[in-house]
């Protein structure tokens, strides 16, 4: 795959404004005295791109790339250490309370203070902000939210679908001009999912600014207009997910065996269970796979050609080595 | 309510909604101390020439549950929003280290002061001390409790775990309390020990809160006031600093 095509500017048009979020160069060094193996570890290594305004952004990568990192340098929940982070022009360190302002950051786990209602909680936050007098605004998270009927109850008392649904309520209390989530979705049901993905959908139509990290690849690449992908702490691909679609392999050889397949074939294949599937750029390539199929004396059922999608993209990226200027 | 002072009144709320573990419990510990020592040492320790030992007590009981109870507000709640994680809505905010400072050293000074009167209110009835200078009483009242907070919000920012806060209380805490004079005036106690005492600022918080009260008191109330002022000053340095850096709550 060219790699030189997995980094692109985004549209033109939009880049006369200031960016929604800038990273430059954020580098992240975690140090721990009692860790003998891994003393120092580099969660992040120079990071650096721009969000623009409006955008609806991917930012993706495997369990350990760094992307709690660098949302928690963003959030101010953490220091760098180098480099330096802007929202809408404001630093995050020396700057800060102007970046808190403008930003709203769903956190990945679901903690609740346990000692307020829902409505107490959003009354809170709204004020922590210097709002006041939001219930007017509240009542309409509420509602889209559809947690008006728990608005009194006490926070312990909601199932984890409602406490998901308060968190990005708190997060929107203060009109922040971006927003943050972190894996939003994880262990959320589908009709949540939906609820979840419509509202902020309409609040990104609505000129809000969207940065979401996600492992639920189908979901990034329906929602999200640009991607980066971050892998050990490098940005590895940072492109529209329309060009990452095309850089990949237009195409996808799927299909299911009983048996293994031969160590030479194994290695190119990406094998769940008994789906097997190979990257494949032209119909020689697939011929190729299916008569190696046959010689091995394999029988390979519900063959299927398939459009690569973000999660072929995305193996295809992090199997590569890193090492590419941008 | 804007910024730090929403920060307060959550903090206030916080403790209001366990009213009886936070407020109702104090004041009952209080009453159980007044009716043993009371009853027991009620005749046999006369303090300050004529003073009645239930009637020396009452302060004594009255600073101990204030300086007890601030410390407990700010540490708890730091605490448990930190490994519960609640916390982090606080840290998104614009809040200032100085807004948070203000906010929880104020709430422990609240709380620390609505126990205080709890307890002055029940024990009153077994022993009546006197009201020579109200405002030593009010000025030691809040500035003991609002040291308490400070020390709270460092022991709470510092523990990592519930186990390291409450070895700050018992080990710390509790035995400076009570070891400052509650219960018995110093000049009982072995000229070594007395200099000992002299040591411990908490005593001199107890000893210039009871001068309001009786017009007497082991040292100057002025040289309790510089030097629980002097460690307010030391102690709040630490706390502001440690905010300031994120100690603890931001990597």
């Amino acid at each position: 795959m060219a790699l030189q095509s997995l980094f692109r500017k985004p549209p033109s048009k939009i880049v006369d404004l200031m960016p929604a979020i800038s990273f430059k160069s954020v580098s992240k060094i975690y140090r721990s005295a009692s860790n003998k193996i891994a003393p120092e570890v580099k969660a992040l290594d120079a990071v650096s791109f721009d969000i623009q305004q409006g955008e609806f952004f991917g930012l993706l990568g495997p369990n350990g790339a760094g992307k709690t990192s660098l949302i928690s340098i963003l959030a101010g929940l953490s220091r760098a250490s180098s480099g330096t982070v802007t929202v809408h022009g404001s630093d995050v360190v020396t700057d800060y309370a102007n970046a808190r302002r403008k930003l709203g950051v769903v956190p990945q786990e679901l903690v609740f203070d346990p000692f307020f209602t829902v409505r107490e909680a959003l009354r809170i936050q709204s004020g922590y902000f210097g709002i006041k007098n939001n219930d007017a605004w509240i009542d309409e998270l509420l509602s889209s939210l559809s947690l008006l009927d728990k608005a009194n109850a006490n926070m312990r008392q909601l199932s984890g679908g409602m406490k998901r649904r308060v968190l990005v309520a708190q997060a929107l209390v203060h009109k922040p001009q971006v927003i943050v989530l972190d894996e939003p979705t994880a262990g959320v049901d589908v009709e949540l999912r939906q609820t979840l993905w419509q509202f902020i959908g309409k609040l990104n139509k609505q000129g809000s600014t969207v940065l979401l990290t996600t492992h639920y690849l189908e979901e990034a690449e329906a929602l999200c207009s640009r991607i980066a992908m971050l892998k050990q702490g490098r940005v590895v691909a940072l492109a529209q997910t329309s060009e990452l679609l095309k850089a990949a392999s237009s195409n996808v050889l799927r299909f299911k065996i009983d048996g293994e397949l031969p160590e030479h074939l194994a290695v190119k294949a990406r094998i769940t269970g008994r789906i097997v599937q190979f990257p494949a750029h032209n119909a020689h390539e697939i011929e190729q796979y299916l008569s190696a199929i046959r010689e091995a004396g394999l029988v390979a059922e519900d063959v299927e050609i398939r459009k690569a999608d973000l999660e072929d993209v995305f193996l295809e990226v992090m199997a590569e080595k890193v090492g590419v200027t941008a | 309510m804007t910024g730090w002072q929403t920060l307060f009144y959550k903090e206030v709320l916080r403790f209001w909604k366990v009213g009886f573990q936070t407020v109702g419990a104090p004041v009952l510990t209080s009453v159980m101390y007044m009716l043993i020592f009371g009853h027991v040492l009620q005749d046999q320790v006369k303090v300050y020439g004529q003073v009645s030992y239930t009637a020396f007590l009452v302060p004594g009981l009255v600073m101990m549950s204030i300086l007890q109870n601030a410390f407990a507000n700010s540490s708890s709640s730091l605490i448990q929003s930190k490994i519960m994680g609640s916390l982090v809505f606080v840290l998104l905010t614009p809040l200032s280290h100085w807004h948070w400072f203000l906010a929880y050293v104020g709430a422990s000074v609240a709380r620390g002061l609505l126990v205080g009167a709890g307890v002055f209110a029940v024990t009153v009835f077994f022993g009546q001390p006197g009201f020579v200078a109200p405002l030593w009483i009010l000025v030691f009242a809040i500035l003991g409790a609002a040291m308490l907070g400070v020390l709270g919000v460092i022991a709470g920012l510092w523990s990592e775990k519930f186990d390291q806060m409450s070895a700050f209380q018992n080990f710390v805490i509790m035995p400076m309390t009570f070891l400052s004079g509650v219960f018995y005036s110093i000049h009982s106690l072995p000229p070594f020990w007395q200099k000992i005492s002299h040591l411990n600022p908490f005593f001199y918080m107890i000893d210039g809160f009871r001068y309001g009260f009786f017009g007497v008191s082991d040292v100057s109330p002025w040289l309790s006031l510089g030097v629980v002022g002097g460690a307010m000053l030391m102690v709040s340095a630490i706390a502001v600093n440690m905010l300031r850096t994120g100690y603890k709550i931001r990597h």
